[in-house]
Formats: structure tokens, C-alpha cells, sequence
């Protein structure tokens, strides 16, 4: 067994060292989360770079999701992670910057093609230093099935009594599930839910800041609001929306079964590959016809340079060249629904990516009121309003309730004005 | 034994001893000391710093730490009660029934009863979210099929039925363990002990509680020991079926579970592995507490016929 | 005897039914996977329950397992881990064990229970430890790795177990083996091996299974491409917002079969193990 073994493990390696060809060859690993981007950057992005760099062979290894922050640590830890890092937005990079696994890159060459805002999500408190170069948003609002609309004869609406008014109706129609969202998973009910339609009670940017500062309260009315409008989904949802998964919610809308899908922006190019009607987009309603509209346009993915990787220089290059417009509208069209954050003018050519990130343009963007510092501490902000907005639409809850749960998890470690250093993994 | 001579020196125990000691001790025991000892330190001021049991405090101490474990561990209990409930005496009956005298089709049997307990906590998942979905559910549609559709409920996203529902998909996962294990004990039943049973006219149920039940008990307490471990250290079907965090409302939370969101952290919640470590040993405890008992009281006491 | 057979039989069907009722719990439900497996999304989320038609019927998710990735290579991975660790754990677990239930020694119950601590942390609290030993040694992304953490992680089960079935082995067997001038290891390895072939097969039965489905070792000591097993592999069908169901159910459908074919060559030890029983 042991000689087998043995003999199978010389014999791999000396297939890999036969398989590199004799030039000095650098190979960049890349680990990312984004399984679904496999074929894009296997088919588009990979061949688009080493056609111009010969030198360097790039590997995108992708890991699930879900295992992806602790795999990634650990790797990190033990010095077997690969040479550059998909980042995740905010403190999970944060911390790892402070624990100085990832590289500083605020002077590498392309980061001036970003602002300061689309860099938030990979730089230090203060925004002086940079630590992954900014790939893309993505967009919140709500999708919806063209063809039942029109077999309604009902329009998008843009006010919330008109959302509530047309929900009613297809209710009443009784052929399509109004809105197509579960909360078994908790985090459709937070994320397409209350981070949804949240920014246009809190005034976007300006609530969201306010928060941090700790001038507003979650049992603020702008914050408790949302979570009253969400209590009153639960009767336009399926059947035994309670425990009806992610999967599910995408199933039921792009089987033609449900009229309106609370969505991000992500959703497009599976969607549209999915249905076989054409799928329509309009903003999260605001209260009263008129009001500025606010929309919560997320960073959502970057890539940073593992500190400890060998080639720094190659990795350099390949991160200078993902700062590039020519990559970020390689990305944008390959992966519709995932907005460049680059500066410079970007074609997109889905005509339903077009008309969400034209939203840009008419509304306040935001980002999710509780990635930016809130969730340093224990009990975990995000975490909670996962859970709260879950009982609050399941009505296990009353919006009160998980306002003030929320809040007192707060205040429990989170004193304004003090710093919280990001907690390293 | 006693007649072997003391003095000579007994190597071959060592012998047989020595790989398993080995390879368990440095790739397996001193991996996990090293992180249990972490349980006694905490960053303090960005250094790493020992804190003695200050961590163990929090974990009991305070509401933030203290609410999410005694939930778990009540959850954990549950769990665990209705393992020993259902679990067990099906697989003993299933063994029971299997080891009948000249029963014809056992292998089939045996194999297709041991089906679920061979597949990935992805399969059994995604497999029990389908069939309990309220959606295409198989469930709500059998019922309706019977008229009884209003019996329906969705179980998984109710926090009164959750749990109860993901320990049943468990126990029809897990079956299969103890009834592979008191088979085993079962066949090695010598036969001339069961013959003459039967030549006492000692048959069927009879035979099984008066003959072979007694002849088994040790193998079931060792079945109750490891449904104890496996249960207070499960994890991956909750997580398989209702995420890590453990919904709804952490109805279906069990220690695994917390351990694995404090320790690992999920989403924005960073993994802390000081207050993980003290998890992790507070459950290593428990389940000391509950292996001890058994070596030292349940084993001890009983008696064990050789055969 | 022949006035008794009537009642035999009946019993003998009622046990019957009793399997059969519990054998339909059991496989159905794996059937409804297997079923889909060959089916389209569209159909597989519509009628989950209906048997593939022509209309519905596919082999997308087959076609895609194949062509994305080497799951020929990702099973031979698997298997060659799974028989490594099986067989490493089968050998030094029985003979622990046999030391341990046959030998009064001074260390005998401290050993007992430094052995099964195994059982009571889960190993993967360890892997940041057990990472850096294997960056250390230049074990990433090599098999050895895993078959060494999956050895560690099954021996204080089989140990556990098999000391207890050991117990139940007749000494005077052994000692009549002493008498004949059998070493201590040919006692162990002629003599009490194959009586206890039974628990033998349970324990690796026990064993393989969670071996075989593990995500986690193999994503964080052996993520490389000609290291992956199987159960990794799948994993590139579950995406961050979209799963590609069809693939996921294809590939861990074809997962099952291996595992399947393993479980059913231990079982047939079971039967041997009875054989034995009866020469003796």
C-alpha cells in the first residue's frame, strides 16, 4: 500500500514538473469564491491576459462559497494559499490586511482608476491605504416577470401604496405567487429584503453614516420602518414561504410561477438563461411620489496580493492589469449584474444590466447599512438581521421587537466615536 | 494470564501499540491540544496574552456568549433524546429482525436498509429540503394525495417543528449505524447457544429477550455511548439543512453548530478562535463526562459473556 | 417439526414485512435523487417525483460532470485515499485494540482513554495546526496527507469498538494457542483476527463513510487539481447565487456507487464471519 502510494505520489510530481514547458514560467493561483465564474475566467478573462503576457500562467481555483472565508484563513495561516485573493468587502479583508496576509497595493499602478468611495470596501479606516484592487457592485431592486405583467395588465410600481395596491391584485388573480422570496435562509429576508427597500427610509448614505456615528438609533423610526413594511410581505409570499429556500425563490420566479422577485443585480445572466419570458427591473417604491430616490449599490468582490506569495512581481502585473478598463468590461459582460467600479466609461451590452446600473444615475447609492464597521463586535449586526428580518416577516416578531433586539446587541460592544480595530480570523 | 511469567518484559504490547499511538498523537491529538489550549488566552490590546479561565467566564457569564450556548445545549439534548428514542431501538429491531434463522434475502436487506447512511450530508440536504418543500415537495403532495393536505406544515422554517424534523432526517440517516453494530454482535452469537434454545422451545420474541438480548448488552451500551459523541459532536447535517446559522431563530442550533460560527466565524462575523477554543472544550467535557461514565460505571458493570 | 412450519412461514412473512416496510423508508427517498439526477432543472424542480420522460429526460448534468473536470481522476483520488486510510486504520486500530483488551499493564486504562479523546473534539478544530505540520513536510496537495489526517481521525473509533468486541473473544482459545507455543502475534493476527472479522467490517464500513464524503480536509490540504477527490470536485457545481442542481445531483449520484461497492465487498465479511463461527 505504503510503495503505491509512494510510487503514485513520484509519479504525480513528475507529471507536473514534465507538464511545465522549459521556459521560466511564473503560474499565479487565484482563490476565489465565485464557483460560478469558473467558465469566464477559464474561457475569457485567463486567455485575454496571458495573451499579452506569455510569461505568466494564470489558475483560478475557486471553493464553495460557504467555506470559503475559514478555507481561506486557514491557508493563509499555514503559508499554502495561493498568490492572489478574491476579497470580500469590508472587515473579513480588513482583518487579514492587519494581520499583514494581504499586500498593501495603494501604490500599484491602475489604482488611480478607482475613486475613494468605490475603494471603501478594501481600504483602512482612515483611506489611506489600499488592499485589493475593486472589481465589482452589485444592485438591489426588484425583477419582474414581463409576461405576467402585461397578462395583468399592471404596471411597475413606484410609490409604496402602488407596490402594495399591484401586489393585491395579483393576489386576487390568484395565477402567480406575488412575490417570490422565502425566509428559510434568512439572508434573502435581510439582503433583498431590508437592505432592499431600507435605504430610502434611512436616506441612504446619510442614515447609514449617521448610524455609525451613532447619532441614529435602529429604533430610530427611519430604521424600524422598513422592518413594519417588511411584516406586511408575508401574505404576498408563497405557501409555506417559511421554509422555502434561495434555490427556491430563483426556481419559483424563472419557472414562471411568481410575478415579482425581490433581486440583485447578480441574478440577470441566470435568469435570462433560465426563463422563457422577458424579465423587467424597477426600484425599490419610495413613500410618497417625488421623494429622492436611494438604492443600495454594494461592493461586492476585489482582488489582493497574498503577502506571502513568491511572485510578487508577476501578481503585480496581473492585479495592475485587473485594474484595467479593458478587465472590468471583460467582467461586467461576462458576468451581467456585476457592476464595474472602475472610473472609466464601461459598454455594457445586457440590455437589462444597462437598465439597473442606470439606476446610478437617478437615485442615491448605498452600501448595506451593516457591513462598514458594525459588525466588528459580538453579538454580529449582519448576523442579527438576518435572523430579525426573518421572525419579522415569518411574524414571530413584531418590528419593535427586532429593532430593539438589534439595537441592544449594539450597544452591547459598540461604543461611537471609539475605534474597534477589525478581528482577525 | 496470571501463569505467564512477570519478569520477562512484554514488548510486543508496545508493538502493538506503537502506530496507532504514534500517528494518533502527532497528526490528531497534539493539532487538537494546541487549539484547546487557546481557550486560556485572548487578544487583549492587540497581544496575544493568557487569560486563564476569563474566556469560560464570558462563555457562562455573559448573555452574549452564555444565551447562544445553553440554547445549543438544550437543542443538543433534544437531539440526543430522541436519537436514543427512535434511532436505536429501530436499529436494534432492524438487526433483530435481520438476523432471523433462515430469513432468504438478507444481503439485499442489509444493503438497501444501510443505503441512507452511506451518502454525503449534501445528498441527505438537498434531498430532505426537496422532499419537505412546501414548493414541488413530495410531502405536501402525498398528503394531498390522501386528503390531508392541511396536515401540512413547513416544518423546516417553523420554529416549534424544526428541530424535531431535522433529528427525524438524522435518525433515517444514522439508522443504520447501530443496526450494522448489534448485527455484528448478533451473528457472533454461537450457534449451538441458539440451538439449544431452540431445543428448550425457547423461539421468536422469547428467544430474542430471554437468549440474545443479554448476550448483546454490552454491544448496545456501546451503541448509546458513541450516539451520545456522535450527537454532541454532530454538525454538518444542521448545517447541510439549515445553514450555520442555525435557523429559524437558532430553533435547530446544537453545540456543533455554535462552535462552528463562533469558531470559524460566518459571513461578517469573524471566526474568534480564543472563545472557540473554550467551546470546544466546554463540549469536550460534557462528552468526557458522558464517555467516563460509561467506561467506568456502565462497562464495568457489565457482564460480558465470551464466546 | 412439520405441525410447526405453518407458523414458521407466517413469521417468516411477517418478518418480511416488516424489512420490506422499512426498506421502502430507507430507498425511496435515495431513489427520488438518483431519478432526478437524469432529469432536467426544469422538471426536476416541476414534478420532482415523476420518473425522467422523454420529454424530460437528461443527461446535461452528466455531460457536464465529464467535460468539467477529471472526475476519472477525482474517484481514482478518493478511492485511493479511502483504501489507504481504511487499511492504516484497520491494522493499527485492531492491533491497539487487541493490546488493550487482551494485556494487563500498568497504562492499560490511561491509554483507553487517551485513545478515545479522538472521539471527543472534532479533528477539524485542529487544521490550522495540522496544515502548518503538512506545509512543513511538503505534504500539500499529496494524497499522503489526507490518508495520514483520515488514519489519526479513524483510529480512536476503531479502537474504541474493536476493544470492545475483542473482549468477547474466548480465552481459552488464546490460551490454548499459548500452550501450543503460538507467539503473541501469531495469536493476534491467526487466531483473533478472523473471529472478530465481523466487527471488522462494521468498523470499516464506519470508517470509510465519513472519509469519503469529507469536504474539508481535502479543500484545505489537498485543493490541487490532481489531488482532488470526489465529494471536492461536486463542489464546483454549487455556486455562490446559482447551483447547478443537475451537475450536483449527477456527480454525487456517481459518487454513491463506489462507496456503494465498498460497503457491499465488508458486508460479505459479515456472512464469512458466521461461517467461521460455525466451523469452530
Amino acid at each position: 500500500m505504503k510503495t503505491s502510494m509512494l510510487k503514485a505520489t513520484v509519479a504525480l510530481a513528475t507529471l507536473a514538473a514534465l507538464s511545465s514547458p522549459a521556459l521560466a514560467q511564473t503560474t499565479l493561483t487565484i482563490e476565489s469564491w465565485r464557483n460560478d465564474d469558473l467558465a469566464t475566467w477559464q474561457e475569457k478573462i485567463i486567455p485575454a491576459f496571458e495573451a499579452k503576457h506569455p510569461d505568466i500562467k494564470v489558475v483560478f481555483s475557486p471553493t464553495a462559497p460557504t467555506e470559503y472565508n475559514s478555507a481561506l484563513s486557514a491557508k493563509l495561516d499555514a503559508g499554502s494559499a495561493g498568490d492572489l485573493v478574491a476579497c470580500r468587502p469590508f472587515d473579513a479583508s480588513l482583518a487579514l490586511y492587519d494581520k499583514k496576509q494581504l499586500a498593501d497595493l495603494s501604490a500599484l499602478p491602475g489604482m488611480e482608476n478607482f475613486s475613494a468611495v468605490a475603494k471603501t470596501a478594501w481600504s483602512t479606516d482612515d483611506g489611506s491605504q489600499t488592499f485589493c484592487v475593486p472589481m465589482a457592485a452589485v444592485l438591489h431592486g426588484f425583477m419582474y416577470n414581463k409576461a405576467a405583467f402585461a397578462e395583468l395588465s399592471v404596471q411597475p410600481p413606484k410609490t409604496e401604496a402602488e407596490f402594495f395596491a399591484l401586489l393585491d391584485k395579483i393576489k386576487e388573480n390568484g395565477t402567480y405567487v406575488p412575490l417570490a422570496m422565502g425566509t428559510k435562509d434568512q439572508w434573502e429576508a435581510a439582503t433583498m429584503g431590508y437592505q432592499n427597500i431600507g435605504p430610502n427610509y434611512w436616506k441612504g448614505e446619510e442614515g447609514r453614516k449617521a448610524l455609525i456615528e451613532g447619532k441614529q438609533k435602529l429604533t430610530d423610526a427611519d430604521w424600524e420602518k422598513p422592518f413594519e413594511t417588511l411584516a406586511k410581505w408575508g401574505p404576498y409570499l408563497g405557501d409555506g414561504f417559511e421554509a422555502q429556500t434561495y434555490p427556491d425563490s430563483q426556481n419559483l420566479f424563472t419557472l414562471g410561477r411568481a410575478a415579482i422577485y425581490p433581486a440583485g443585480s447578480w441574478e440577470i445572466a441566470t435568469f435570462e438563461a433560465q426563463a422563457d419570458f422577458e424579465i423587467g427591473a424597477f426600484l425599490p417604491p419610495v413613500q410618497n411620489a417625488g421623494d429622492t430616490c436611494y438604492i443600495s449599490d454594494h461592493p461586492d468582490i476585489a482582488l489582493g496580493l497574498n503577502a506571502a506569495s513568491p511572485n510578487q512581481e508577476a501578481a503585480k502585473t496581473f492585479l495592475s492589469w485587473v485594474a484595467s478598463p479593458e478587465f472590468a468590461e471583460i467582467y461586467a459582460n461576462a458576468a451581467p449584474g456585476f457592476f464595474p467600479l472602475i472610473d472609466k466609461p464601461v459598454t455594457l451590452e445586457n440590455a437589462l444590466a444597462k437598465e439597473i446600473v442606470a439606476w446610478r444615475e437617478q437615485c442615491q447609492p448605498t452600501i448595506r447599512s451593516t457591513y462598514q464597521i458594525l459588525s466588528r463586535g459580538t453579538p454580529n449586526l449582519e448576523n442579527e438581521t438576518w435572523t430579525a428580518s426573518a421572525n419579522v416577516i415569518n411574524g414571530t416578531e413584531t418590528p419593535q421587537a427586532a429593532a430593539e433586539k438589534l439595537q441592544k446587541g449594539l450597544d452591547s460592544w459598540y461604543k461611537p466615536g471609539e475605534a474597534v480595530p477589525a478581528k482577525a480570523n | 494470564m496470571t501463569d505467564r511469567p512477570k519478569a520477562r518484559p512484554r514488548w510486543h504490547i508496545a508493538v502493538f501499540l506503537a502506530p496507532a499511538l504514534l500517528v494518533y498523537t502527532v497528526v490528531m491529538l497534539v493539532p487538537l491540544m494546541q487549539t484547546l489550549l487557546l481557550a486560556l488566552e485572548n487578544v487583549r490590546d492587540g497581544q496575544r496574552v493568557f487569560v486563564g479561565l476569563d474566556n469560560f467566564r464570558m462563555l457562562f457569564g455573559d448573555p452574549r456568549f452564555s444565551e447562544g450556548f445553553w440554547n445549543a445545549l438544550a437543542n443538543n439534548v433534544y437531539f440526543f433524546v430522541l436519537h436514543m428514542l427512535i434511532q436505536n431501538p429501530i436499529g436494534i429491531s432492524l438487526a433483530a429482525l435481520l438476523s432471523v434463522p433462515r430469513l432468504r434475502g438478507v444481503a439485499i436487506y442489509r444493503t438497501a436498509l444501510f443505503l441512507p447512511t452511506i451518502l454525503s450530508f449534501v445528498i441527505v440536504g438537498f434531498l430532505w429540503k426537496l422532499l419537505l418543500s412546501p414548493l414541488w415537495g413530495v410531502a405536501p403532495n402525498l398528503l394531498g394525495a390522501v386528503g390531508l393536505k392541511s396536515l401540512f406544515a413547513p416544518w423546516l422554517g417553523q420554529e416549534a417543528y424544526a428541530l424535531t424534523t431535522v433529528s427525524l432526517v438524522s435518525i433515517w440517516q444514522f439508522v443504520g449505524i447501530p443496526m450494522m453494530l448489534i448485527y455484528a454482535a448478533l451473528i457472533t452469537i454461537p450457534n449451538e447457544v441458539i440451538e439449544a434454545a431452540e431445543c428448550d422451545g425457547i423461539t421468536g420474541l422469547k428467544q430474542f429477550f430471554k437468549i440474545k438480548l443479554p448476550l448483546i448488552l454490552p454491544t448496545i451500551g456501546l451503541v448509546g455511548v458513541l450516539t451520545f459523541v456522535g450527537n454532541f459532536n454532530a454538525f454538518d447535517l444542521i448545517y447541510a439543512m439549515q445553514g450555520a446559522l442555525a435557523g429559524p431563530n437558532f430553533s435547530t442550533d446544537i453545540l456543533g453548530t455554535y462552535l462552528y460560527r463562533i469558531f470559524f466565524g460566518f459571513q461578517l462575523q469573524a471566526g474568534d478562535r480564543y472563545m472557540g477554543a473554550a467551546v470546544a472544550t466546554a463540549m469536550f467535557v460534557i462528552i468526557l463526562i458522558g464517555v467516563c461514565f460509561y467506561l467506568f460505571v456502565i462497562q464495568r458493570r457489565m457482564r460480558r459473556y465470551q464466546m | 417439526m412439520s405441525t410447526r412450519a405453518p407458523t414458521q412461514r407466517v413469521r417468516l412473512a411477517l418478518v418480511h414485512l416488516a424489512l420490506i416496510a422499512y426498506t421502502l423508508i430507507a430507498v425511496l427517498p435515495v431513489l427520488v435523487v438518483v431519478m432526478n439526477s437524469f432529469k432536467t432543472r426544469r422538471a426536476i424542480f416541476n414534478a420532482p417525483l415523476e420518473p425522467p420522460l422523454p420529454s424530460t429526460a437528461s443527461l446535461a448534468g452528466y455531460r457536464t460532470v465529464i467535460t468539467q473536470g477529471d472526475f476519472l481522476l477525482y474517484f481514482q483520488n478518493s478511492l485511493v485515499v479511502t483504501i489507504g486510510s481504511l487499511f492504516f486504520v484497520l491494522l493499527f486500530g485492531a492491533m491497539a485494540a487487541f493490546a488493550l483488551s487482551e494485556y494487563r499493564f500498568r497504562l492499560n486504562t490511561f491509554l483507553g482513554l487517551f485513545l478515545a479523546l479522538g472521539i471527543m473534539v472534532p479533528i477539524r478544530l485542529g487544521t490550522v495546526a495540522i496544515l502548518q505540520m503538512m506545509v512543513s513536510a511538503g505534504l500539500v496537495n499529496t494524497l499522503t496527507a489526507l490518508v495520514l489526517v483520515y488514519t489519526a481521525q479513524g483510529l480512536p473509533l476503531a479502537v474504541f469498538i474493536l476493544s470492545e468486541f475483542m473482549r468477547g473473544v474466548s480465552d481459552d482459545l488464546k490460551n490454548a494457542g499459548r500452550i501450543d507455543g503460538l507467539s503473541e502475534y501469531r495469536i493476534f493476527f491467526v487466531l483473533v483476527l478472523p473471529l472478530v472479522r465481523p466487527a471488522l467490517a462494521t468498523v470499516a464500513v464506519f470508517t470509510m463513510i465519513p472519509i469519503w464524503n469529507d469536504l474539508w480536509f481535502p479543500l484545505i490540504l489537498a485543493p490541487g487539481d490532481a489531488t482532488k477527490t470526489v465529494t471536492l470536485g461536486a463542489q464546483i457545481f454549487l455556486g455562490q447565487f446559482v447551483t447547478n442542481w443537475e451537475a450536483v445531483l449527477s456527480a454525487l449520484s456517481l459518487a454513491i456507487l463506489p462507496i456503494l461497492v465498498l460497503y457491499l465487498l465488508f458486508s460479505r465479511q459479515l456472512i464469512r464471519g458466521i461461517t467461521a463461527g460455525a466451523v469452530k
